[in-house]
């Protein structure tokens, strides 16, 4: 972490705002990222994760605030700062009336890869995405998991010292999920800077870093094991009891609770302190008539950490200056 | 600008063209298609239309009017009818075209009223031929009708005001001074060209926009102009084979004769396919669906050059405030220079103003569409 933290930030946003006409969709987000560092954006649909990773590409001017890119600043000079990224948009485009080769050969003609190395690359690239011999396949014919690492593919041809993948697991099975953070694990230890969005809460222990993202703010920042000790500010237990509604109700109200939330049939309980909290919540769900039939302590999840900051209202840790 | 770039996007442009029904339907097609239609849609001088003629009456009257018709260039008379079965027999048969009956009181009614009618029975089937033979017939019985004016004339030994109109089932507009097939075909060349050029470039923005293709590309570091020289250039070597493909069915399908020289043609092609291909590529930036884009570029192109090109109606015969529109339309230089490569062998030297005119335009419309595409989402 230390030696990271020294050397030059890759990707620097400080204060960034997109406005469209009335509406904010992105308001006032700083974070940095740190050479081979994985920063995860997470968020529900609608957070500005997209719109961020957009104005970083220099695809969308930002309203306010400022972004470099490899040093550069993306306003001034969009076209530098493209040659040193990898790009993928979360909805798929490469070209569908193309093969893999041809997406692949067309995609290391712009970014101007060598003649001489851009056959190797590509043979390095098909063997990634798992597609030996299917390099003559049109891009069209091609099932999910293989397109999204052929998108991958396409982004890295040029060896970018940046990635930006928004949402590049979305709607790929599981297997091809874990198989293709394995390639991100990958690419961030040759030192890349990847920056990768999702909204699969599960998916954040993949990242080094974590941006909590929601209605256009960053609610919190930090190592997923960080958020989770920390932004939370208490400590949680796991609830299992008849008459849910009731409960979720009437914990709210009974002492040292700072916040309960419903997770399926069971509640999640925030107290002060878990050690009183144990005793005392089935005691006091007993005098309303409630029976518990199960408390434990539990480690928080980032979708207890996330629910806790959106309902609370809290913008949790400072953003890191 | 970059080589490998420009390569690189003029290569995806031709693969994809390739692959694209639609777009082969353009290259290939259309072209034929259209000149096709134009050829014969504006092909006036059809000559020797078979007829049937129908004369109930029988009189003095009758007959000169249906010798008139017997006479004409443009028609043969190859069936005489003595009854309707005949004449219906006849059109439905296909042995002639149109019909032409002349009622039993055809006469009665010219001396008392001073006007009659005579009824046209068309083979509706070939619509333009139909029209244009409708047209010859009124022109016989116009003839027909000034005889009988100074026939009436030197029987009452004055003129009869106005003249009587013999009606035609239906009158349609008629062109007194017919252009030869020879004059108009080389303008079709260059409507069909203007046609063409701008379907083509009309897709091919909108096509990245459309399938999504559109975000990753302006996230490459391509540059506007490596976007637009790469992908024109394809369409620019289409267009000229399009434009082979028009001149050679001018001269071998429509026979045309060409006195030019190939070099005059070949630049002033080149400089149209400039104008037309960018006046499309502009379309193609602001309009983001395919199909939108093409209609767009069918509305922008057809009419104004069908009609202000002066390639089947001439532009000094126009009100003067539309004569100085047609300076707008791109085509009407490449017509008139199109007009005297094939039919007076002129070259590049007599051509100048037309040529300059070209020139202005193409130069214009390319740095508009060098500047209209953005590398921005917003
Ligand atoms: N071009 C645009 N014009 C107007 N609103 C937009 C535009 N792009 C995104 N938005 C809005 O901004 C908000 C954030 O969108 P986005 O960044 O795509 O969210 P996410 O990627 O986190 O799902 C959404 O409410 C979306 O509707
Ligand atoms: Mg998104």
């Amino acid at each position: 972490m230390e030696a990271r933290a020294a050397a030059a930030p890759q990707v620097v946003a400080e204060d960034l705002t997109k406005r469209f006409g009335s509406f904010t969709a992105v308001d006032g987000i700083s974070f940095r990222i740190a050479r081979g560092e994985i920063m995860g954006f997470l968020g529900p649909n609608g957070a500005g994760k997209s719109t961020t990773i957009r104005i970083l590409c220099g695809l969308l001017r930002p309203s306010g605030g400022r972004a470099f890119v490899a040093g550069i600043d993306v306003a001034r000079d969009p076209e530098r700062v493209r040659e040193r990224i990898g790009y993928m948009s979360q909805k798929f485009s490469l070209y569908n009336d193309l093969s893999v080769a041809e997406n692949l050969r067309f995609f290391g003609g712009v970014y101007r890869v060598p003649r001489a190395e851009l056959a190797e690359r590509m043979r390095f690239v098909v063997h990634m995405a798992g597609l030996d011999g299917r390099e003559d396949a049109l891009v069209a014919t091609l099932a999910g998991g293989w397109k999204q690492r052929l998108a991958l593919g396409c982004a890295i041809l040029h060896r970018p010292p940046i990635l930006f993948l928004d949402e590049p697991t979305s709607g790929v099975d599981p297997a091809s999920r874990r198989r293709f953070w394995d390639l991100i694990h990958g690419l961030a230890e040759g030192g890349v800077s990847v920056l990768v969005s999702t909204h699969y809460m599960d998916e954040a222990s993949y990242c080094n870093e974590i941006a909590l993202i929601n209605q256009g703010r960053l609610i919190a920042l930090g190592s997923p094991g960080k958020l989770k000790r920390s932004a939370l500010g208490g400590e949680l237990l796991l609830v299992e009891c008849d008459k849910v509604g009731a409960a979720l109700e009437l914990l709210p109200q009974a002492p040292g609770v700072l916040d309960v939330a419903a997770f399926g049939n069971a509640l999640h309980v925030l107290v002060e302190s878990a050690e009183r909290g144990l005793v005392e919540l089935p005691r006091y769900l007993d005098a309303k008539g409630i029976d518990c039939r199960n408390i434990a302590r539990i480690d928080p999840t980032l979708e207890d950490v996330f629910v806790r900051l959106v309902a609370g209202g809290t913008r949790g840790e400072a953003p890191r200056p | 600008m970059n080589a490998l770039r420009l390569r690189a996007i003029a290569r995806k442009e031709v693969l994809q063209v390739w692959r694209d029904p639609r777009s082969l339907m353009i290259v290939l097609l259309m072209p034929i298609m259209q000149m096709l239609m134009l050829g014969y849609g504006v092909n006036l001088d059809l000559k020797h239309i078979p007829i049937c003629t129908y004369d109930r009456e029988g009189s003095q009257h009758s007959e000169a009017l249906l010798k008139g018709f017997a006479a004409s260039e443009y028609f043969d008379v190859v069936k005489v009818a003595t009854d309707y079965a005949a004449v219906t027999a006849a059109i439905d048969g296909g042995t002639c075209r149109m019909a032409v009956v002349v009622p039993q009181d055809f006469s009665e009614r010219l001396t008392d009223t001073g006007a009659s009618s005579v009824q046209a029975i068309l083979d509706a089937s070939d619509d333009n031929s139909a029209t244009i033979a409708a047209g010859y017939a009124q022109a016989v019985i116009d003839q027909f009708e000034q005889n009988v004016q100074i026939w009436f004339a030197g029987n009452h030994g004055q003129s009869m005001a106005p003249p009587p109109p013999i009606s035609l089932e239906s009158r349609v507009w008629f062109n007194e001074d017919l252009e030869s097939r020879n004059f108009i075909i080389p303008g079709v060349v260059a409507v069909v060209m203007a046609l063409v050029g701008a379907q083509l470039s009309s897709l091919t923005i909108s096509r990245e926009w459309e399938r999504g293709t559109m975000e990753l590309l302006v996230s490459t570091p391509v540059t506007p102009m490596e976007v637009m020289l790469g992908k024109l250039a394809p369409y620019f070597v289409i267009g000229l084979l399009d434009a082979v493909l028009c001149l050679v069915m001018a001269v071998l399908w429509f026979a045309v004769p060409f006195r030019g020289t190939l070099l005059t043609l070949f630049a002033t092609t080149s400089l149209f396919l400039v104008a037309v291909l960018g006046i499309g590529y502009l379309i193609s930036v602001a309009i983001r669906s395919q199909i939108g884009a093409s209609q767009i570029a069918l509305l922008v192109t057809m009419l104004p050059t069908a009609l202000l090109s002066g390639y089947a109606f001439p532009i000094d015969q126009m009100p003067a405030p539309i004569q100085w529109v047609t300076y707008l339309v791109h085509a009407r230089y490449y017509v008139t220079i199109l007009k005297a490569v094939f039919l007076k062998g002129v070259g590049m030297t007599a051509l100048l103003e037309p040529i300059l005119g070209l020139i202005l335009y193409a130069v214009i419309v390319a740095f508009l569409a060098a500047r209209a595409f953005r590398k921005r989402l917003d």
